[in-house]
């Protein structure tokens, strides 16, 4: 499985909570297999999913879902600790992790290689930490949802990429329409 | 007052109620009364740039949001600010202290200092500079303009403002 078909799989999943979701392809996927008012796609600043995600659930009640990459959180490693150290438990990170840099042409990362976020997340602090396979990755968000618990989520991936055309949104519309439904 | 009590003061009478801050030795003691305020939510971030994230997903979540770094984290956060806060229209007040200036001990300082008005002239970012201990008293108006806009706004406090280290 690859990450075009986990974000098939976890739409229905994850509609109806907030979204944040990573830069590139995996904004592009999401936006044309089920674009949301709720989604919020990065149209550029690599490595920062996860900290607007944690900033959102810290700031309000409503569950959030950051869609991530192990590439980005190799990029932003510094968040691992302060997702750690600050609590939100209506916040699930979900790193889809396929060892890749997958927008820029499938050059392998070290999470390919012998680095597991999964062990760095958990000496990172984070208590809630569950690797699963790409295909369990919709009822492991579910049980995340249901647990009321911060949950770091590293699903384990195929690399590889679909064609999608870019998302042409203005920022600022994705922006409006996004706190639109925050605030809903 | 002190200047530290009257930073955080404007910060919660203008309704900022979550602030991420990387650490300079001229901060620290309003990074004391940030993390003492029971109004404010104070979030530590490692680097600068990810701190811009967290404002930025706390402001989307309705709160408002405010950065407290050194001016060196301008070299590090230029692409975080274009494709992240302006592209997206979001404010940010950015609390800096202006590192490298008169009563710098330290010469590498004096490095970044001498580029830190200019990257925020290039990228247009409204930059006001507090030199002596009053000019603090624009911080409550600097606050209201950043909210009012939805930019991110610098505000560079030297030495001769926080009276040496």
């Amino acid at each position: 499985m690859i990450r075009s078909e986990i974000l098939r799989d976890i739409a229905p999943i994850i509609r109806d909570h907030l979204v944040v979701c990573n830069i590139g392809l995996p904004s592009q996927e999401l936006h044309l297999t089920d674009d949301q008012p709720t989604n919020f796609y990065m149209l550029g600043t690599m490595g920062l999913a996860s900290s607007i995600g944690l900033g959102l659930a810290l700031a309000q009640d409503k569950k959030v879902i950051s869609i991530d990459g192990d590439g980005s959180v190799l990029t932003n490693f510094g968040t691992l600790p302060t997702i750690a150290n600050n609590v939100a438990d209506n916040f699930i990170l979900l790193i889809i992790d396929n060892g890749s840099y997958g927008s820029t042409g499938d050059q392998p990362t070290y999470a390919g290689k012998k680095t597991s976020l999964t062990a760095v997340a958990k000496a990172c602090g984070c208590e809630n930490v569950v690797e699963c396979s790409a295909e369990d990755t919709g009822k492991t968000i579910q049980a995340a949802l249901d647990s009321n618990k911060m949950t770091i989520i590293v699903a384990k991936c195929e690399s590889g990429n679909v064609k999608v055309p870019v998302i042409t949104m203005d920022p600022v519309v994705i922006r409006d329409r996004f706190m639109k439904a925050v605030q809903a | 007052m002190s200047v530290n009590t009257k930073i955080v003061d404007d910060m919660v009478a203008n309704g900022v109620e979550f602030v991420t801050t990387v650490p300079c030795k001229q901060l620290a003691g309003v990074i004391d009364e940030i993390d003492a305020c029971e109004k404010i939510y104070h979030i530590p971030s490692n680097k600068e740039d990810e701190g811009m994230g967290l404002c930025a997903g706390a402001f989307m979540g309705g709160k408002r949001p405010a950065i407290i770094m050194q001016n060196t984290a301008i070299g590090v956060t230029i692409n975080t600010l274009v494709t992240l806060t302006q592209y997206y229209r979001m404010p940010l007040p950015m609390l800096i202290s202006y590192r490298g200036e008169l009563g710098e001990p330290v010469a590498c300082q004096v490095e970044m200092a001498v580029h830190t008005k200019a990257l925020l002239n290039q990228l247009n970012i409204p930059t006001y500079h507090f030199h002596k201990e009053d000019d603090v008293n624009e911080l409550d108006a600097i606050l209201k303009y950043t909210f009012m806009c939805n930019k991110p706004v610098a505000i560079l406090t030297d030495a001769s403002f926080w009276k040496g280290y």
